[in-house]
């Protein structure tokens, strides 16, 4: 194990570091008018945006936390404290050589750019609230598709996104979707005109590296008729000993025939209030996946949905979460049947370690008037330690014509006997425990493209070190 | 996740109707032999019950549910009727081959007693009337009468039924005393916008065994509120079968809070053949709190026209070494609504702990609506836990089956929902009641 160790590359602390903050735009601490205002007039948004932003802040005002079904520690967020809007610069740079050094360098520890040239078409890399590069390779540029910042994108592109802007997940959803639409800033814009395949994933990393900060970035994707897109986005911030605020907001929309993919590996530090909407609308046969990876943060609550609005598309949710001590771990799935014979399918699989916790929450929605509408979860849940924790709160409605619905979930731990069997072959304890939670979700992380299959493996084996004896 | 409407028309409701205070006032009047600790007991319940808000839009237990049909504004909470047809009650109310003893209940007055034969009363066993133990067996029922905790949603309607229930029975098991042949509990709702408040009181000593069979009935078409509550408490090694037949007609609002304690190594089962009721709410908490101890919950429901069947359970394991099985299956109707949801809760003591729950949906409509909610709360590591929740409707390949062997489509159906049926049946030992209940779903499927 400790040999294996100095080999990885790719571990938790690998994000812990940070410069020193020379930001040239900084909306100050709390959120009132005065902040969406200065946020409006930093980045010269239309007045339509303002007024958005600002119903938006009232929505968020009124609402109150969501504390009868989610955890107390919601509470422990001190919205005063915040700082909603840091910047260096409002336009993402096209080279990795117009980006300021100090931030060229973080990207370049978190081993960006050599990825960018190894296997993927195109990368944004946002730091703070705003992008500090965006490019798109050539070829796939020619073909039509449109990959940058939001921030660029609704000054460039407004015709597409204000069309489906707010329209997947409307301001008043939930109180962080509120927040979001209030103060959002930077994020990822793509449009894949009709039938245009991008065969090589397109990535995002964001990046937070101020202290008592809030990251809100706004992410709009619109796969046009027959096209194919995957996105990747990746996250880590320093460890700092006060609460970090990240609440997005991921809009997907998936026209006839459209394939969507959509990755997330979330590593953020333990001290990452993670708060997130993510929802797809899909139409007739296309697919929306996601692949969610919950590795680190102090809290999150993220549950991916589709709406599935045309007839036979289908929506897929998997999921990996792993809570280690001081984590929660509160993930799921939404999966909203809105046609006839749409399918959606959720795969969840959690570890809670030492004190951690995991819950998987899920809803699965047919309406009346559906005919030939299936779906399919499993949840299982491995827990390692005695004080480990683990939660399933599925809700399933279901009505209609030839509907098919089932859910399964199941508690274990790894069986002592497997463990022995192992160490009589020479594998210490921890190696063992290790082998078998990686076999846990192997049959999922096959599913994943090999790039985040492997980290996601060496991720495990690292959490899994000295959570035995 | 659920969007934060608020919904002030339902909050208003917090306060109670001015009538029911009026009929509590006379429901106490006419207690006049009642002891001093009954009296305040129940005026304590009244005002809790008063004081409680009714269930609200963003309460967790209520997810799914209609609250808008729990308007008790129309109901005589302090009914004094004669006028229920005795000798029919009694007779119908004939559901096992034996019994160790029975009571007929109408609208909440004993009609009919079958007192335990005299060689079980000798050695200690209590089969009494509540009207009758609140005097002669004041100490149990101080320490066990509404004892158990309430936590699935219906406190407000737990403190109703204390503050009018009037009768149901006690039973009370020594140490050792085995009993094969069940106890019995009739409840016959007979008047218009009637109330009943059944009440069930079990107390099994060290390795007792007994059966309770309870009956929840209409006699006419008439509204009326039933408001029942079922405590169960199995001590060492005891072994407990306790079934519920609820046969409400379907204009009668009914509610069923149960719950049971299980001590060391005693074993409870929980059987509920629920068919009646416009809106029916049943709550089941099995307490597993000694180690070796075995809990099964199974109920079976048939939905119809626009029936409501909300269930929720709570298996909770509190000691190493336990065990829990729930098998929920409903079958639905027209434009029925069932709602299924269940918590299996293991605390961070629990090892060792199996614990699973399964719910099962026939769609036998394509307006009928099934809503499960099934989950898991798990804080200790060596145990095994699943849940399983599934909604279909009767696949083609059964039917055409039994069509290819010249069975109309129909009757095709309604056998496939007997068999569907048959997973809870067969556990009901007695067999003219499991004959009896058959009947009453035919009855209800050719309604």
């Amino acid at each position: 194990m400790t040999t294996a160790a100095n080999n990885i590359e790719i571990d938790r602390d690998k994000g812990d570091f940070k410069y020193a903050e020379t930001h040239k735009f900084d909306a100050g601490v709390g959120l009132n008018e005065g902040t969406v205002d200065y946020i409006c007039d930093v980045k010269g948004e239309d007045d339509w945006i303002r007024d958005f932003r600002k119903r938006a802040l009232k929505v968020f005002q009124d609402k109150p936390m969501p504390t009868h079904w989610a955890t107390k520690d919601l509470e422990n967020i001190d919205f005063n404290k915040i700082r909603y809007y840091l910047a260096g610069d409002q336009r993402a740079k096209k080279s990795w050589d117009d980006v300021p050094d100090e931030v060229k360098e973080t990207f370049e520890r978190l081993g960006i750019p050599e990825n960018e040239r190894k296997f993927l078409a195109g990368v944004e890399a946002q730091f703070d609230s705003e992008a500090a590069y965006s490019n798109i390779k050539e070829a796939v540029a020619k073909d039509g598709v449109i990959f940058m910042g939001s921030t660029d994108g609704l000054m460039e592109h407004p015709e597409i996104f204000k069309k489906w802007f707010g329209k997947v997940i409307p301001t008043g959803d939930n109180k962080f979707s509120a927040l979001n639409s209030a103060v959002f800033s930077g994020g990822s814009f793509i449009y894949v005109p009709p039938g245009v395949k991008v065969s090589h994933p397109l990535q995002a990393y964001f990046r937070i590296n101020a202290e008592n900060f809030g990251q809100f970035e706004r992410t709009l994707i619109i796969a046009d008729e027959g096209s194919e897109v995957t996105y990747m986005e990746g996250c880590t911030a320093p460890k700092f000993d006060t609460a970090t605020l990240h609440s997005a907001v991921v809009e997907l929309v998936a026209m006839p025939g459209a394939k969507i993919e959509y990755i997330t590996v979330q590593n953020w530090s333990s001290n990452v209030f993670n708060l997130v909407t993510k929802r797809a609308i899909a139409h007739e046969n296309s697919v929306v996946k996601w692949i969610d990876c919950n590795i680190g943060s102090r809290l999150t609550m993220k549950y991916p949905g589709v709406i599935l609005k045309g007839r036979k598309a289908r929506g897929e949710v998997l999921s990996i979460a792993l809570a280690n001590d001081g984590q929660h771990q509160d993930t799921g799935a939404k999966m909203i049947h809105a046609a006839d014979d749409t399918t959606s399918n959720v795969i969840s699989k959690s570890i809670s370690v030492g004190k951690g916790r995991s819950t998987y929450r899920g809803q699965v929605h047919m309406p009346k008037h559906l005919k030939g509408c299936k779906n399919n979860t499993e949840c299982d849940a491995l827990l390692i330690n005695s004080d480990s924790r683990t939660d399933t709160y599925p809700a399933i409605t279901v009505r209609g014509d030839q509907n098919y619905v089932q859910h399964e979930a199941s508690v274990s731990k790894v069986s002592a006997e497997q463990i022995f069997y192992m160490q009589q072959r020479g594998l210490s304890e921890a190696e063992a425990m290790s082998l078998s939670v990686n076999g846990f979700v192997n049959d999922l992380t096959r599913q994943f493209p090999m790039e985040y299959s492997v980290e996601l493996k060496r991720l495990i084996e690292l959490e899994m070190e000295g959570s035995v004896g | 996740m659920s969007s934060l409407i608020e919904d002030p028309l339902m909050e208003a409701e917090a306060g109670i109707d001015e009538s029911i205070r009026y009929a509590f006032q006379n429901h106490m009047d006419s207690l006049d032999t009642v002891p001093d600790w009954w009296r305040n007991f129940k005026t304590n319940a009244f005002e809790s019950y008063a004081n409680m808000p009714m269930p609200r839009r963003n309460d967790e237990n209520w997810r799914f549910a209609n609250r808008k049909n729990l308007d008790l504004g129309k109901f005589q909470f302090d009914l004094d009727s004669d006028s229920a047809d005795v000798p029919s009650l009694i007779e119908q109310s004939s559901f096992t081959e034996t019994q160790a003893g029975s009571y007929v209940v109408a609208d909440n007055k004993i009609v009919h007693a079958n007192r335990a034969p005299k060689e079980l009363t000798e050695q200690g066993v209590i089969w009494s009337p509540l009207s009758e133990a609140i005097v002669e067996h004041g100490d149990l029922l101080r320490d066990y009468f509404m004892k158990q905790a309430i936590d699935l949603g219906s406190e407000k309607f737990a403190h109703l039924h204390s503050a009018f229930v009037t009768n149901g029975v006690l039973l009370y098991i020594p140490k050792g005393i085995e009993i094969e042949a069940p106890f019995c509990s009739y409840n016959w709702s007979t008047s218009e916008n009637g109330t009943m408040f059944p009440h069930t009181l079990v107390i099994a000593e060290e390795n007792a065994k007994a059966s309770v069979i309870e009956a929840h009935l209409s006699e006419g078409e008439q509204s009326a509120f039933s408001c029942g509550v079922t405590h169960i408490f199995a001590g060492v090694g005891s072994q407990l079968n306790y079934t519920l037949i609820q046969n409400l007609n379907e204009k009668t609002l009914g509610f069923q809070i149960n719950s049971n304690i299980a001590g060391k190594d005693s074993t409870v089962n929980m059987n509920s053949v629920i068919l009646g009721c416009g809106h029916y709410r049943s709550e089941t908490h099995g307490q597993i709190k000694g180690s070796g101890a075995h809990v099964d919950m199974r109920s079976m429901a048939l939905a119809d026209a626009d029936q409501e069947i909300d269930q929720r359970t709570l298996q909770t394991h509190s000691a190493p070494h336990t065990t829990s099985n729930l098998l929920f299956k409903n079958a639905l109707k027209e434009n029925s609504k069932t709602i299924f949801s269940g918590l299996i809760k293991v605390d961070a003591v629990a090892q060792q702990t199996d614990a699973y729950q399964t719910n099962r949906n026939l769609l036998l409509s394509n307006t009928a609506e099934a809503n499960s909610l099934p989950g898991l709360e798990i804080e200790a590591n060596d145990v095994k836990c699943s849940h399983g929740a599934t909604t279909s409707e009767i696949q083609d390949e059964e039917i055409f089956y039994m069509l290819a062997r010249g069975i109309p489509k129909d009757a095709a159906e309604e056998l496939i929902v007997y068999g569907f049926f048959e997973e809870i049946l067969e556990n009901i030992d007695d067999e003219k009641l499991s004959g009896c209940t058959r009947q009453l779903i035919r009855k209800k499927f050719g309604s």
